[in-house]
């Protein structure tokens, strides 16, 4: 029973993840950069968003301020970053977001300090149903995975239907014919980074209310977001949902085994999802698995 | 026409012939210094070793072979994690600090299968996800006194003048080994390999590169030098603490050091170390601001100064120091140049 409660909590952690892991993915599967600063705007966004609740504005109206602002802030990073470096070719935006990381980081450092905080969203944090004596779902880990759900099924809807959607697919799929058929490659890659950044700052309010924040925060998610897009197979939307619950639930089977365990847990268990695929796909190519032992390209 | 197409295939010209040589003796006067320079410059000198290596060693990785790793600390901290364990077991301690570098390029080998086959961005972060594990791992190691760390006892035992002196040749040492490895392995044929790699996967490939051999040396002597880089810098500092060795710091002062002296070029990552070790000591107590300044280095000179001062020196004057390429140059430009 204490197993299943563990798999039930990790599943609802996975929600969270996969919140964390579509901003990467869309501008990831949009533009082709993986944004190594991704983690540290989900700070961003749970520190603005308890900036403006600490101001005394509710959780609400703060949500939706922080959430226009993480958006703009996409728009400004675009213009300003990431449009030069994807001209400069495929290892700069790497450089760039790195670089961009560690300014954001120690940033938030020299406005917030060391303190950790969260969120307070009062009772919520604390209110849930118990099912039987063992298993207890929380209300906030419920909200976390209906809304990433939503925000999931959003998107796809919107990729698939709206024009502005269907023209990010075209520029996904190769941006210079889709500007030959008139889509403004540009303004679709403005929009990406600008929804991205956006769902980016949610998952950091959701890490602010179901757990703890800092400055240095950032890496780590990054680091669960990047393996729930991986485990899900890139751009892939759902596959990101089932990415992040393998690592959520993982990381909550693990901390039974013992705390110091939870997140190593995870990692092993997108190496070893990697391993697999990596044998597999050098299996298939070779027609054996002795093969893919080889270091022959 | 037929006159103009002689051409010349060079790889020392006159200049880095004189370059080379000077380099040369350089690292064998800079093995005096000892006899010369009191304790606080030796110190000094011996970080300065630590991050031209950590440099050139990051530079070979995304500078040459186009592997952008944010997981370099993972080396650095088992070269540390390594050092002690040896010594641990009764190892000398200063044999154990110049094996640790091979027990780090050991460990790649296997982690060398699961992340050379990944690409851009995906080895970016999962060279990061490897450095975590290794952190972790480390952490539960109560040998070494998990996340607390433990002190190298057995340096202690040596007298600090001489223990200093010791550390700082082992430095240099390694210094000079991973500059002259990284060196050959450019002018081999590897070195070619490399680039063409880094310049087009599928295009290497197609002409006959071996693409995952030749990351895979690559990858195994940037962890042996990062890994020799852990090891000296525990020999600096005594205590061996997993949160500061496998902090992404490191990554993060290797991608500055390599940007602003120049990716992709040889002399460019020294540069930028000696100039990250002037920046460090100037402004390394400013804290927060330091580095947020680092950081934004790093950007303007990846977005507009992609070459680092370097490789913009080296376009703008046409000289190459050190002979890691290749010159071609016409010899009979008869009546088509005056």
């Amino acid at each position: 029973m204490i197993w299943l409660n563990q798999i039930i909590q990790g599943v609802l952690l996975g929600g969270y993840y996969a919140l964390l892991a579509t901003g990467l993915s869309l501008m990831f599967g949009v533009m082709r950069i993986i944004n190594l600063a991704h983690g540290d705007l989900a700070v961003v966004g749970a520190f603005l968003i308890w900036w403006l609740h600490d101001r005394g504005h509710s959780i609400a109206v703060s949500l939706a301020v922080g959430l226009v602002a993480m958006a703009l802030l996409g728009v400004v990073l675009q213009r300003a970053v990431l449009e030069r470096s994807l001209r400069a070719g495929v290892l700069v935006p790497l450089l760039t977001t790195f670089g961009l990381a560690i300014v954001i980081e120690n940033l938030l450092f020299q406005k917030f300090g060391a303190d950790i905080r969260s969120l307070d969203i009062g009772n919520l944090a604390f209110d849930g149903w118990k099912i039987t004596n063992e298993i207890y779902v929380g209300r906030l880990p419920v909200l976390i995975f209906v809304v990433a759900l939503a925000m999931l099924g959003g998107l796809q809807l919107f990729l698939s239907r709206a024009p502005l959607g269907r023209a990010m697919r075209a520029t996904a799929q190769d941006p210079d014919t889709a500007e030959l058929v008139g889509v403004n490659a540009r303004g679709v890659y403005l929009a990406a980074a600008a929804i991205a950044v956006a769902t980016a700052g949610l998952a950091g309010a959701f890490l602010g209310m179901r757990a703890t924040f800092d400055a240095y925060a950032g890496p780590t998610q990054l680091i669960f977001a990047f393996e729930a897009v991986v485990i899900g197979g890139l751009g892939s939307l759902w596959g990101t949902l089932f990415g992040g619950i393998a690592i959520g639930v993982a990381q909550t089977v693990g901390a039974q085994f013992d705390p110091q365990w939870s997140i190593l847990t995870g990692h092993l268990v997108f190496l070893a999802v990697m391993t697999l695929r990596l044998i597999k796909a050098a299996a298939e190519g070779r027609g054996g698995f002795m093969a893919a032992l080889g270091m022959e390209a | 026409m037929s006159a103009a197409q002689a051409i010349k295939v060079e790889r020392w010209t006159p200049v880095s012939l004189l370059a080379t040589g000077t380099g040369t003796v350089l690292l064998g006067a800079l093995s005096l210094a000892p006899l010369l320079f009191g304790a606080s410059a030796l110190d000094k000198l011996t970080e300065l070793y630590v991050y031209v290596i950590l440099a050139a060693m990051w530079n070979a990785l995304a500078g040459y072979a186009g592997l952008v790793s944010v997981g370099q600390q993972a080396f650095f901290g088992l070269g540390a994690y390594a050092a002690v364990q040896l010594s641990n077991h009764g190892l000398n301690v200063y044999l154990a600090l110049a094996l640790a570098g091979l027990v780090a390029g050991a460990i790649s080998l296997p982690t060398s299968l699961l992340v050379l086959r990944l690409r851009g961005g995906e080895f970016a972060i999962a060279m990061w996800v490897v450095a975590e594990v290794f952190h972790l791992l480390v952490n539960l190691d109560h040998s070494v006194g998990g996340v607390t760390g433990t002190s190298l006892i057995a340096l202690g035992r040596y007298d600090p003048t001489d223990r200093r002196r010791y550390t700082y040749w082992l430095a240099l040492a390694a210094m000079a080994l991973m500059l002259a490895a990284v060196f050959l392995l450019l002018r081999s044929r590897l070195g070619a390999s490399m680039q063409a790699i880094r310049d087009d996967e599928g295009a290497a490939a197609s002409v006959g590169v071996r693409v995952l051999r030749t990351k895979l040396v690559v990858f195994v002597l940037a962890a042996i030098g990062c890994g020799a880089a852990g090891a000296v810098w525990l020999a600096g500092q005594l205590t061996f603490q997993p949160n500061s060795f496998f902090s992404v710091q490191w990554t993060a002062y290797m991608l500055f050091m390599t940007l602003v002296g120049g990716l992709g070029t040889f002399e460019g990552p020294i540069i930028g170390a000696v100039i990250f070790f002037v920046v460090q000591d100037q402004f390394g107590q400013q804290g927060v601001w330091y580095l947020v300044g680092l950081g934004l280095t790093a950007v303007l000179f990846a977005l507009l100064l992609p070459r680092g001062l370097w490789g913009t020196l080296e376009d703008r004057l046409g000289v190459r120091l050190l002979p890691v390429g290749y010159r071609v140059r016409r010899l009979a430009t008869v009546g088509r140049e005056s």
